[in-house]
């Protein structure tokens, strides 16, 4: 159950994801040709400011953006509410920041 | 009780967007904790990245790309019906946006395979 | 193969509860039939026990709105040909609302959130002024008289999804009444009805999922008018910020 400023802030994070998933979906298919190492992808991304980033920016919108619309199928599909609603959908986007924000970290700090 | 008759095709866009949402939400973590393993465990990254050469796996891969593609394409959509003026063809944009989106994921199954 | 349908099998929700009971009734089917001509041979020759609502049986004031096959429908306005080729029918009151009798759904909630969404005039001027002319021209005033004829027959209410998963949710038929004020020139509620809209069971609730637009009797388009709302609280939202 959205107000004004959930949908705001899902309706914003998605805006800022737009060119970052185009993005992230042209270096996907860029990348994948001749298959995938992991040295291959440290090799890129590694000290790299710029994918830090690229990528750091996306795990901050998803991680809003994703815990929003659980919300939202939580509420609908499964009926909950108050402070059991909140605490998942808190709980969603701190679980997919902390994991997201390794990740990032893992691939690009040296 | 049975519900409303739903084969219109704005309630079935409604429905895969919701779907891809959901499916991509509960596919990052598991993205993110394999990621992270760059750090901790590399060669297991590896063994995974080897492992995911397999055609199968390029086939979920190509699915993967289709639900992100098709949730943001969808997800434009409803922000121009809802931010830009009114346009009478959500149907047709509709059907665009799966399209699109199932262009750039075939696009990525034709180089990874 | 067989004879042409002589008699139609028809299910019917009995009971002041959602579910309570199905009865099975034998209907004689005719050429040309709607399926508010069943319901009421039904309680006329079979079961007078049976009730459900009904007024102009023309297709105007929408008392007979029900679920027919799973959709919500005019009953009057339903061939039965058109909705039952194999000479069957399920009927059950409106979804989404509760029951009071078998296929009598209580239409309060539904009129509560008409209300609760500032679905009434608020009065810009009182009998002492001169009469204001509307433009019928008027960008505004065309947008506003897209959505004016809604009779409020709930049909909407009862197809959309969001309702049925969210009870706070105002609903397709409250909204675009709200925003049919919001566009009448006349209309003094501006900041109460943008207020209405952006609670909890407002227009952000919205899927856009259009079962509303689709269902709706009257061709009306509630799913525009939401876009519209949403479009200007958003605006309203960037407002406030700089006035913070």
């Amino acid at each position: 159950m959205l107000d004004l400023r959930l949908y705001m802030l899902q309706r914003l994070s998605a805006l800022v994801m737009a060119p970052l998933v185009l993005g992230h979906l042209a270096v996907m298919i860029y990348a994948i040709q001749g298959g995938l190492s992991t040295a291959e992808i440290l090799g890129r991304t590694q000290g790299s400011v710029l994918w830090f980033a690229f990528y750091g920016l996306f795990v901050f919108a998803v991680s809003l953006h994703a815990a929003i619309g659980l919300r939202v199928i939580i509420h609908e599909w499964f009926g909950l509410k108050g402070p059991v609603l909140s605490l998942l959908t808190w709980g969603a986007c701190a679980g997919l920041l902390v994991l997201g924000l390794r990740a990032v970290f893992a691939v690009t700090v040296p | 009780m049975k519900a409303p008759a739903r084969s219109h095709p704005l309630w079935l866009a409604f429905v895969l967007h919701r779907l891809s949402g959901l499916a991509l939400a509960l596919f990052l973590p598991a993205h993110f904790w394999l990621l992270s393993q760059a750090l901790t465990n590399p060669s297991r990254l590896d063994g995974f990245l080897a492992f995911a050469e397999m055609p199968l796996v390029k086939l979920s891969e190509f699915g993967l790309v289709f639900l992100l593609a098709v949730h943001m394409f969808g997800g434009l959509r409803l922000m121009a019906l809802e931010f830009l003026p009114w346009s009478d063809r959500q149907k047709t944009l509709a059907a665009g946006a799966v399209g699109v989106a199932f262009l750039i994921s075939t696009t990525f199954f034709l180089k990874a395979v | 193969m067989t004879a042409a349908q002589e008699t139609l099998d028809v299910t019917v929700h009995r009971g002041t509860t959602r579910g309570a009971r199905y009865d099975s009734f034998q209907v004689p089917a005719h050429a040309s039939q709607t399926v508010l001509d069943v319901v009421s041979w039904i309680q006329q020759f079979a079961d007078p026990t049976l009730s459900y609502r009904f007024a102009c049986r023309v297709g105007m004031c929408g008392s007979c709105a029900m679920m027919v096959n799973g959709t919500p429908r005019w009953t009057c306005r339903t061939h039965v040909k058109k909705v039952a080729a194999d000479g069957k029918l399920m009927i059950e009151p409106l979804r989404n609302l509760p029951v009071i009798k078998d296929l009598a759904a209580d239409m309060d909630p539904f009129f509560d959130k008409w209300t609760a969404a500032q679905g009434q005039h608020h009065p810009s001027q009182t009998r002492h002024d001169p009469i204001e002319p509307i433009d019928p021209v008027d960008p505004l005033r065309v947008e506003a008289d897209l959505g004016v004829e809604c009779i409020n027959c709930a049909i909407c209410y009862a197809a959309c999804d969001t309702v049925a998963g969210n009870p706070d949710y105002l609903g397709p038929a409250a909204l675009q009444r709200a925003w049919t004020l919001l566009n009448d020139s006349r209309d003094d509620g501006r900041g109460a009805i943008l207020d209405a809209v952006s609670g909890t069971g407002g227009c952000h609730n919205c899927h856009s999922m259009g079962s509303c637009t689709q269902y709706c009797p009257n061709e009306l388009n509630p799913m525009r008018a939401i876009a519209g709302l949403k479009r200007e609280t958003a605006k309203s939202f960037f407002k406030g910020k700089r006035n913070a």
